[in-house]
């Protein structure tokens, strides 16, 4: 236990020694992360960099959903638009630096025609919006083909600087692991702030944000598109990564991983994020392991029942962590350090 | 000079009137009692003020505008802050940036800058953490809670928080809902002493919806007296105190409550 006087007065000391240790930590993870590629094998540069984009797309679903309270069950379609977006400029000749900004705000700004009319009323409302963005979003995706090209989808050409392509895993890690750092950066920015603050007064107890002089609605705006702008940029790098843009990749099951992603992670949490889409990302590898085992052993139909099985083992998450441990893995972990912080004096 | 004034307010919820007519006008600068029985209509009133809940008829004015029409956080922004009958503090937070939520329309930074966060915003952050540290959690004597969770506070501390963050808004008018119920002696002179500081030394016009009477008689320079959403009479503390129609709400409810134990 900590006593309060003991922290007040060695507080400054206490500080100085966290930031360094911190700073020293940080040094350390952005060495392996630029080391990774080179030391982890083509397998794990793919997972890292598959990693990379659920981390983006998390951290903005986490923004609107977890901080400000605003649940979509549409993220994957602004996904989407992201990804075509890249395609298009790529396409016009618009190089990747520019593209990915651009993908983010084409995304936004369709978060803002979903958002001005169905965020002024409260709840449930908003959540079936974002599903009928998310249906309304697959149909054109499907339908204009000029731009799209429909249910066959479109190529997304490699991004490249000054004519060097960032073609193959070990590059394009190089593209989105450092836009992963930045943007959850970014997100752990924004609760240091008025705007971070004001989601979550929002989330918590919307009567009295509003009399502190909070715009429910300007707020609520806010949160949507800076959650799409963050799909939008995931979705773009999604296209330079798999370099195909097509209408199945971006439906609701999509949308379904990244609520479970936050859920089990914990909601309204930068390490609730990180420690959620890693989880997410390593349970369909797991369970394809599983299934590629279960045909080694004689059940060849195995193969057929990944898909379905993937949704339930979501969905069975999702319920799980909602009743038995509703602040996600990030309280775990918090609680496990606890204890060894207090350990043995207290157990 | 009134620096508040309502007319004709009029509030309903099914068959019950809130409020009836209700004419305040609040003096500019000074301690503006609203008494009366339980369901007389003061929170009502406050709510009808700070603006979530729509009268069906009646004005307000506000510091020389009129803010009939004007929706809740607008009215924050022009200088009316509130704390709530029922505290009303974000729980997930700690007592610092509970505090800090009230300096929010004092800054500017938008989205873009949060996420970037160096430069303007983390200045104005600093900036604003400076000036709550003086002028409200060294004046509330609230330093040693500052990092502390909501739920770790006594109710007497999370009143003074609330205090605490309707102040860092820096308003012209503070409505205070009931503040020291469930107080001890102690606490309620603590509370006393801030609220007059609040008003003498910041010059910020308050106004006090309270049933404590000896706090009511003690520091407020203007009583307004409801009664069934309706205002029965108003004045100085010493005038309200000997109108026969305050006793006879005041006798009439004490006689209710005899009936009912
Ligand atoms: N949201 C609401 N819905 C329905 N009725 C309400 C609502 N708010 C207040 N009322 C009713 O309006 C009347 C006035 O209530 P109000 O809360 O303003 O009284 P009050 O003077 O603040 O009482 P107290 O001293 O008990 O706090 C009461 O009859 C109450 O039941
Ligand atoms: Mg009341």
């Amino acid at each position: 236990m900590r006593i309060g006087d003991f922290h007040a007065s060695y507080r400054h000391d206490e500080a100085l020694f966290d930031t360094r240790a911190q700073r020293v930590w940080l040094g350390l993870l952005l060495a392996a992360l630029a080391a990774f590629p080179f030391v982890g094998g083509s397998y794990l540069t793919y997972l890292a960099c598959l990693l990379g984009i659920h981390l983006i797309a998390a951290a903005g679903l986490n923004v609107m959903t977890g901080y400000t309270g605003l649940i979509s069950l549409g993220h994957a379609a602004f996904m989407g638009v992201g990804c075509y977006a890249v395609a298009v400029a790529e396409r016009a000749g618009i190089p990747f630096f520019l593209a990915l900004p651009l993908a983010g705000a084409a995304s936004a700004a369709i978060g803002l025609v979903v958002g001005i009319p169905s965020l002024r009323i409260k709840g449930l409302y908003f959540a079936v919006a974002t599903l009928a963005a998310q249906f309304v979003l697959g149909f054109v995706f499907r339908e204009w083909e000029s731009v799209t090209g429909g249910v066959r989808g479109a190529n997304v050409p490699a991004a490249s600087l000054f004519g060097f392509e960032l073609a193959g895993d070990r590059r394009v890690y190089f593209l989105i692991a450092p836009l992963a750092v930045l943007m959850l950066l970014g997100a752990r920015n924004l609760f240091r702030t008025r705007v971070g603050r004001a989601f979550i007064a929002i989330r918590d107890r919307d009567i009295s944000a509003e009399v502190l002089g909070i715009s429910l609605f300007r707020y609520k705006l806010a949160a949507f598109a800076i959650g799409s702008f963050y799909a939008g940029v995931a979705g773009g790098l999604w296209g330079y990564f798999f370099r195909v843009a097509t209408p199945e990749l971006f439906g609701l099951p999509l949308s379904v991983f990244y609520l479970a992603a936050i859920i089990v992670g914990g909601l309204g949490s930068i390490l609730g994020t990180i420690l959620g889409a890693t989880f997410m990302t390593l349970i369909p590898e797991f369970l394809r392991a599983l299934v590629g085992w279960a045909e080694a052993f004689g059940l060849e139909q195995a193969g057929v029942y990944l898909a379905p099985l993937r949704q339930v083992v979501f969905g069975l998450l999702i319920v799980g962590f909602l009743v038995f441990e509703p602040h996600g893995l990030a309280e775990m972990w918090r609680r496990t350090r606890r204890f060894f912080h207090l350990w043995p004096f207290r157990t | 000079m009134h620096i508040l004034e309502a007319e004709g307010l009029t509030l309903r919820f099914g068959g019950i009137r809130a409020l009836a007519d209700v004419a305040v006008a609040v003096p500019k600068g000074g301690i503006t009692a609203i008494i009366g029985p339980n369901g007389a209509g003061k929170t009502s009133l406050f709510n009808a003020i700070s603006g979530f809940y729509r009268p069906e008829r009646g004005t307000l004015r506000f510091d020389g505008a009129d803010i009939t029409r004007v929706p809740a956080h607008a009215r924050a922004a022009l200088g009316l802050a509130r704390t709530f009958q029922n505290v009303s503090l974000f729980r997930g937070m700690t007592v610092l940036d509970n505090i800090k939520l009230g300096g929010h329309n004092r800054l500017r930074a938008g989205a873009l800058g949060a996420l970037w966060y160096l430069g303007r915003a983390a200045a104005e952050e600093a900036r604003l953490r400076a000036e709550i540290e003086r002028e409200v959690i060294d004046f509330l004597e609230i330093d040693h809670i500052r990092d502390l969770p909501i739920d770790a506070l006594a109710y007497g501390l999370q009143k003074r928080v609330e205090l605490a963050r309707a102040l860092a808004m820096q308003p012209k008018v503070l409505m205070l809902d009931e503040p020291v119920a469930g107080m001890n002696r102690e606490e309620t002179e603590d509370m006393a002493r801030f609220i007059l500081d609040v008003q003498e030394e910041r010059g910020i016009t308050v106004m006090l919806v309270e049933h404590d009477m000896g706090l009511v008689m003690d520091i407020s320079s203007h009583v307004v007296v409801l009664n069934f959403g309706q205002v029965i009479a108003s004045g100085t503390p010493a005038e309200v105190r000997r109108n026969p129609a305050v006793i006879a709400a005041y006798l009439g409810e004490r006689a209710a409550r005899r009936r009912v134990a």
